[in-house]
């Protein structure tokens, strides 16, 4: 007995430190600030400009937390308040259900996959919320361009996401990353959907080319016009964790995640590397999504949308055909 | 949402200036423009009547930051005309230098900023490292980067030497290679073309009929260009085209300014090769006789145009600038309408605007309000402490 409740603390004390520190929020909050660094610094750098300091994106934050408080006159102070907390925590939800360190996330179900797409869906929500009760007109602008955007670049996602669960047949994130270590062949059969999934993840973190919810030169910040102080600094944090994340997801299902798994004794050794693993991979998918966004201008509304259902959307279906047939033939 | 309108200006990211443009969209679509525009007058023509004629040299410099050779090039046009002087032919050449290394310099940054405009900031922040290698000659010349300080009555203050203009002409090698690089970027990037092609459409017809310069009316097709229409300076001796589209579109502004960088660079090594040995100054009388005088060149945005009046003393009696971007601001209500909201920004930039230098005194008259009236300083005066004390503010 007193054993086996030794092990349970044990168990106890391994589920908060994942939770809360690695690869938990903690770790979630450092590592999406050095995203932002390195989005920052390499989009600098091809611009040729110096960029800013390694530490620049934590001072941002914390500046910006120490702002007054401000809510305008017109905005509706909870649905003001609540967005960018509704955002953020969508986010954090989402990255714990990632596998990161070994093959299973936190908790691994039949569907993950699906939570996660879901859960990275509610950001753009709050960003609509957040833009529509801020009670500017610009920021209601901006707040309608996020809410008819979205479809154009979330049926892609989702549809392009789901190819590799169709040629392996589980929604299980899990199942996914080592049916396509065992199976190197899947990467080459779900190239398109790879970078059918990469443009849809520029659209989704509303990055160039398709910034339209916030142009700068048009609507000042779009949905973010009113907010300042905390309210951004949660806005700007939940952005980045949403960068790392999608950037992750796209790492899990077309690039086997945290795979090839090194096992380690003691345990932790092999968690450690399967980070690493997983980090590089993600950090790769940043970069392109970094390079995307140095060499492109910013498209208009219905420019968007007509890519978006011409290009994106057959070409997403034309790879879930390819999965169909794979699957048809008996399956690699 | 309905139809709402939105407030672009006087406080806008896509303003470098403060103007306002009020919008009323439909949606995305643009329904009505409503320009306004006197938010920067800075009363420099009544400045310039207490001042010598010596000392408007650097007042009239200063109304634009982009095309200030354009505006001394055309006042001391105007007070050596009146004088009746001939300026030496080497000065001529080295203002004819200034004039083309300034369109240089401003079409450079023009392309930045209408990168900016659409978004492309990598392209903003190429053209305007380039840029800098203009501007180095400039102060390797004058001493100055933006407000030379170049001309004086009766010829220019500095020579250009052979050190110079071996720089120069390096200077120009390099940017002929960048333009290179920049016509294929803009000719071929496909979000350039789909953010440029068919936007801000200004027929020939329209552009003759509300009197478009520049730029913006050599993409409409017009053969406009001050250089050859009314040659100055050493221009009748320079063998260069003028160029034009037939687009009339955003694309065709942006061809236009591109190939007529080559066309500068062309110019300028033409006086690099050919500067005529001699003085650079001869001497001007400080007074200037009674007389009236207009010029006008040809400036980066367009036809520049001056007028001064003088009465014999030391001073002007009265001067009159009308920039180009005055006359092009009809053609963009033109452009703006039936347009997306996310075109208004390029289609403005697209005239290159130069907001600060443009304002002069308006009246407004507009539907029911009383129509404004011309009061004097101290009368202003007592009107602001009235205004203050009625609001209960300490003056």
């Amino acid at each position: 007995m007193v054993c086996r409740k030794g092990v349970e603390s044990i168990d106890i004390l391994l589920t908060l430190l994942y939770l809360f520190i690695f690869p938990g929020f903690i770790f979630l909050f450092a590592f999406s600030l050095f995203t932002e660094y390195l989005d920052r610094k390499i989009y600098a750098r091809m611009q040729r400009r110096v960029g800013p300091p390694f530490l620049q994106p934590f001072a941002d934050l914390v500046k910006l937390s120490a702002k007054e408080d401000v809510v305008p006159e017109n905005a509706e102070r909870f649905m003001f308040t609540a967005a960018p907390i509704i955002g953020l925590a969508a986010i954090f939800a989402a990255f714990l259900y990632l596998p990161i360190v070994s093959s299973t996330g936190l908790h691994s179900f039949n569907g993950d996959l699906i939570v996660v797409l879901y859960l990275l869906t509610i950001p753009t929500l709050a960003m609509f919320l957040g833009g529509w009760y801020s009670g500017n007109v610009f920021g209601q602008k901006g707040g309608m361009r996020v809410a008819s955007l979205l479809f154009s670049y979330e049926i892609p996602f989702f549809l392009t996401l789901l190819t590799p669960a169709l040629i392996e047949g589980s929604w299980k994130m899990a199942d996914i990353v080592t049916f396509e270590i065992t199976h190197p062949l899947v990467f080459i059969i779900s190239f398109l959907g790879f970078v059918i999934g990469l443009i849809a993840l520029q659209g989704k973190l509303e990055r160039l080319p398709f910034d339209i919810p916030e142009a700068e030169t048009e609507i000042v910040a779009g949905p973010l016009v009113e907010y300042s102080g905390r309210r951004l600094a949660l806005f700007r944090l939940a952005r980045d964790a949403e960068m790392v994340v999608g950037a992750g997801l796209l790492a899990v299902v077309f690039l086997a995640g945290p795979e090839p798994i090194v096992h380690l004794e003691p345990v932790y050794l092999s968690w450690i590397v399967g980070a690493l693993v997983f980090l590089a991979k993600t950090l790769f998918v940043i970069f392109l999504l970094i390079l995307i966004k140095s060499a492109v201008a910013r498209i208009r509304t219905d420019q968007m949308i007509s890519f978006a259902y011409k290009w994106l959307i057959p070409l997403t279906l034309v790879q879930i055909f390819i999965a169909i047939i794979v699957r048809f033939l008996g399956g690699i | 949402m309905g139809i709402v309108k939105l407030p672009i200006g006087p406080q806008h990211p896509a303003l470098k200036e403060p103007e306002n443009f009020t919008i009323t969209l439909d949606g995305e679509r643009v329904i009505d423009v409503d320009i306004r525009i006197g938010y920067t007058h800075r009363g420099i023509e009544k400045l310039m009547e207490s001042r010598t004629y010596t000392q408007n040299l650097y007042l009239v410099e200063r109304i634009c930051g982009i095309c200030s050779y354009a505006h001394v090039e055309n006042f001391t046009q105007n007070v050596e005309e009146i004088l009746g002087l001939q300026i030496p032919k080497r000065a001529e050449y080295i203002r004819t230098l200034f004039l083309e290394l300034e369109r240089l310099h401003s079409h450079f940054l023009w392309l930045g900023v209408a990168g900016h405009e659409i978004g492309f900031d990598t392209l903003f922040m190429y053209t305007w490292q380039d840029r800098e290698v203009v501007q180095d000659l400039l102060e390797m010349i004058s001493g100055n980067r933006v407000n030379y300080a170049m001309n004086a009555i009766g010829g220019v203050r500095r020579d250009v030497s052979e050190e110079h203009r071996k720089k120069v002409l390096e200077g120009m090698d390099y940017l002929e290679k960048r333009t290179e690089y920049y016509k294929e970027v803009a000719i071929n990037e496909k979000t350039i073309l789909a953010r440029a092609e068919n936007v801000g459409i200004l027929k020939p017809k329209v552009a003759l009929k509300l009197a478009a310069v520049g730029p913006t009316a050599r993409a409409s097709g017009i053969m406009v260009d001050i250089r050859k229409d009314d040659p100055y300076a050493s221009y009748p001796d320079i063998p260069f085209d003028v160029i034009t589209t037939n687009t009339n579109d955003v694309l065709g502004r942006v061809v236009v300014r591109v190939l007529e960088v080559f066309e500068s660079i062309k110019i300028i090594r033409y006086l690099m090769g050919h500067l005529p040995d001699g003085e650079i100054i001869t001497k001007a009388p400080r007074k200037v006789p009674e007389g009236e005088s207009i010029s006008h060149t040809e400036a980066p945005r367009g036809e520049d145009f001056h007028y001064l009046r003088s009465n014999g003393t030391e001073k002007p009696e009265r001067y009159k600038v009308r920039t180009p971007t005055l006359a092009n601001l009809p053609a963009v209500a033109e452009m703006l309408k039936e347009t997306y909201l996310a075109d208004v920004p390029i289609i403005v930039a697209a005239i290159d605007p130069c907001m600060g230098c443009m304002d002069r005194v308006l009246l407004l008259k507009k539907g029911k309000e009383k129509p404004g009236e011309l009061i004097d300083g101290e009368r202003l005066r007592r009107y602001g402490i009235k205004w203050y004390a009625e609001r209960g503010w300490k003056a």
